[in-house]
């Protein structure tokens, strides 16, 4: 994975609530074998009406994209991540995110940064001319009009972001304790050793 | 058991998570292992494609099951010449193709689509016995919550997670916050599993079980059959929660005993006198807690295109002005304009054109049963253009054509037809045309999801035949209260 620092540039100001990956990525786009190609079938449904945000010329290739409450709820597909990285999103602000959204993201190096409802609502309002930063680094949203939101994130999922680690490879490197816990249920709970 | 060590009173989650720990950071991230797998077409090929990339292998492929069903067409499967029917569309074939392919290069059990296994992963996972109490269960697919029903703590997962779990057995998860939701109380006449879950939806709202594993607790629930607490686990993520969970009880060990991969004989009383220990200790604490009373849930049916969109089937159409909160406001305005409804309009006078009972949430044996009740004697509307009656897995159809269920449905007029996701999602052939709408026992009415265009109404078994015979939302309390005092 690359390290990511450091998102700064034009935001989606949007900031639609419950926007289920569905409305990211249609089922249409699921039956893709790769993970590449899906940012043209991202919010396609919306994409259709006329004056939609994404095709609004003002914020054309932003890579930080404002949302509402609980984004990224509904289906798990990680084709919603995909498609998101696909159409250069590196970053998502939002006063809540969906669990499984959310780790899927943060898996394709994707920020997701929660951010309460009136620091949402003022970054919308500023994103309309401005950029802004978000900076990992500092744990800081900020805009050259001096706002300053700062943000709490998982300390681990900050390092691995941060080091571009790759979390299988970590994982791997615990496989003793693996073995371990395997060798525990083989001797205490038998049958759940063989399915 | 775990409570003994640790001297408080924990709950089931409580207890199946730290039977599952492997490794605890500091900050509190677990390693935490998964006891079954199950893998379908759709979010599999890129994770073994990850795997291949950088020459790792899957780990323990004995723990784990692939059977396709989101994009199988179905339709008959093998033609009457007995050869198997060639998936028409070339991607849907492409990956259902590779799911066979990596499951025989890894060594993964699979039910091909002329399997008599063969079905919805969520479906065939507890019929087999391959879902047990206890178990740590993933698939890559956010109905898992579904094996909650029997005591697993399930959850969907995404395609890296796949990955990860294809290679180390493990993931890394934070323990979450603890729901109760607890329903008291016998269930009226006409009412089910699926109305009792979209109240609970409706009652948390799309995001009230956020960051919580929910459990499903009182004795609505401890009265109900192993499949309708499939039913209402099967819908936790509808409400936030990633699992639900429901405590292992004689019934949930009456299901289970004898079937092909659950223990047998002395690893059987083993893993009974294990099941025993799980259920929540007296006194275990919940971080949030919603009482429902059984008595006052009426058949639900949903008006818009988000699942806590919920109203009696006595009930209209809401009016969007009467909510509060300026989004939920704007998206009733958005879900009323995508389902051609205005306010006030009564339920029960939205007439419908297709009628889809199947997926992970209604196709097992019991609501084949509760719909095949309603539908007994009677003819679907004329104003149907499509009723279908979708098996979740072939051993369900089996069950339900030694039972003459299936002449039931057709001579009403409905198509029976071969196991698999079906309607529930616009993947495969079955889909809703576009401004047409659907009385459906599936569980997600999000825009465009039954096809570009369809218009969903989430409801149960019985409700979905009533929607049947009448051509319209309908009570089926009425149809069958009028039926009975006809024959008495
Ligand atoms: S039936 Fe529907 S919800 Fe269930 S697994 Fe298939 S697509 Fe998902």
């Amino acid at each position: 994975m690359k390290p990511i620092s450091k998102v700064e540039g034009r935001a989606y100001p949007w900031g639609a609530k419950n926007v289920d990956t569905d409305v990211i990525i249609s089922a249409q786009w699921l039956k893709t074998i790769s993970r590449r190609g899906l940012g043209k079938g991202a919010f396609e449904s919306l994409r259709a009406q006329p004056g939609n945000i994404f095709d609004d010329p003002r914020y054309a290739g932003a890579p930080i994209l404002i949302a509402g409450d609980n984004f990224g709820c509904g289906s798990s597909r990680e084709h919603a991540a995909w498609a998101l990285a696909d159409m250069g999103i590196e970053a998502v602000l939002a006063p809540s995110f969906s669990d499984i959204f959310s780790g899927n993201a943060f898996k394709n190096g994707i920020l997701t940064v929660t951010l309460p409802q009136p620091a949402i609502d003022r970054l919308i309002e500023v994103t309309k001319n401005h950029e802004i930063i978000v900076d990992l680094e500092t744990m800081t949203v900020t805009s050259n009009l001096g706002d300053v939101f700062p943000f709490a994130i998982d300390a681990f999922r900050r390092q691995c972001l941060l080091q571009g680690l790759d979390e299988i490879g970590l994982t791997l490197s615990m496989e003793s304790a693996i073995d371990d816990h395997e060798h525990m249920t083989a001797q205490d709970r038998p049958w759940l050793s063989a399915a | 058991m775990e409570s003994m060590r640790t001297g408080r009173p924990q709950t089931l989650y409580e207890k199946i998570w730290d039977a599952h720990v492997v490794d605890r950071r500091p900050d509190g991230t677990c390693l935490i292992y998964i006891d079954r797998h199950l893998i379908h077409e759709v979010t599999s090929p890129q994770a073994f494609e990850g795997l291949r990339t950088v020459g790792r292998t899957v780990r323990r492929p004995d723990l784990m099951l692939a059977v396709p069903d989101h994009n199988l067409p179905t339709t008959a499967r093998v033609d009457p010449q007995g050869r198997s029917v060639a998936v028409a569309d070339p991607q849907s074939a492409q990956q259902l193709a590779l799911l066979r392919k990596n499951a025989a290069q890894y060594g993964i059990r699979y039910f091909d689509a002329t399997a008599p296994e063969q079905g919805i992963v969520h479906v065939v996972g507890p019929e087999q016995g391959f879902t047990l109490p206890g178990a740590t269960l993933v698939c890559g697919d956010s109905h898992t919550a579904s094996h909650g029903a029997l005591g697993a703590l399930a959850f969907g997962i995404g395609t890296s997670e796949i990955e990860h779990v294809l290679a180390t057995q493990t993931l890394l998860l934070k323990s979450s916050k603890k729901l109760e939701v607890r329903i008291e109380g016998s269930l009226g006449f006409g009412v089910g599993p699926k109305d009792v879950i979209l109240q609970i939806v409706a009652q948390l709202g799309a995001a009230g079980g956020s960051g919580f594993v929910a459990e499903y607790t009182g004795s609505t629930i401890r009265d109900m059959s192993i499949e309708g607490r499939l039913t209402v686990a099967n819908m936790a993520i509808e409400h936030g929660a990633r699992s639900g969970l429901i405590a292992p009880d004689e019934k949930t060990y009456a299901y289970l005993r004898g079937r092909p991969m659950a223990p047998k004989d002395h690893a059987w009383e083993a893993a009974l006198a294990w099941w025993r220990t799980l259920p929540s200790d007296p006194g275990a604490t919940y971080d949030k807690r919603l009482l429902i009373d059984a008595g006052t849930i009426a058949p639900n049916v949903t008006w818009g295109t988000n699942p806590e969109d919920v109203t009696p089937i006595t009930g209209s159409v809401p009016d969007p002005e009467q909510f509060a909160d300026d989004s939920r406001r704007d998206a009733a305005r958005r879900s009323l304009d995508y389902m051609g409804l205005v306010p006030h309009r009564r339920m029960e006078d939205i007439g419908i054109e297709h009628v889809f009972i199947g997926s992970c949430t209604n196709s097992r044996i019991e609501d084949l049963r509760a719909a095949a009740a309603v539908l007994q004697g009677r003819k679907i509307s004329s104003r149907i253009r499509q009723a279908m009656a979708v098996p979740g897995s072939g051993l369900v159809k089996r069950q339900a054509e030694e039972e003459g269920l299936d002449r039931i449905f057709i001579e009403s007029g409905f198509q029976w037809r071969e196991p698999g996701c079906s309607a529930c999602l616009g993947m495969n052939p079955d889909r809703i045309p576009a401004g047409e709408r659907c009385a459906s026992t599936s569980n997600r009415n999000f825009v465009g999801r039954q096809g570009p265009g369809s218009r969903t109404h989430l409801l149960s078994p019985a409700m979905a035949a009533a929607a049947a015979v009448t051509g319209r939302l309908a009570d089926v309390r009425e149809l069958m209260g009028n039926a009975r005092e006809l024959t008495p």
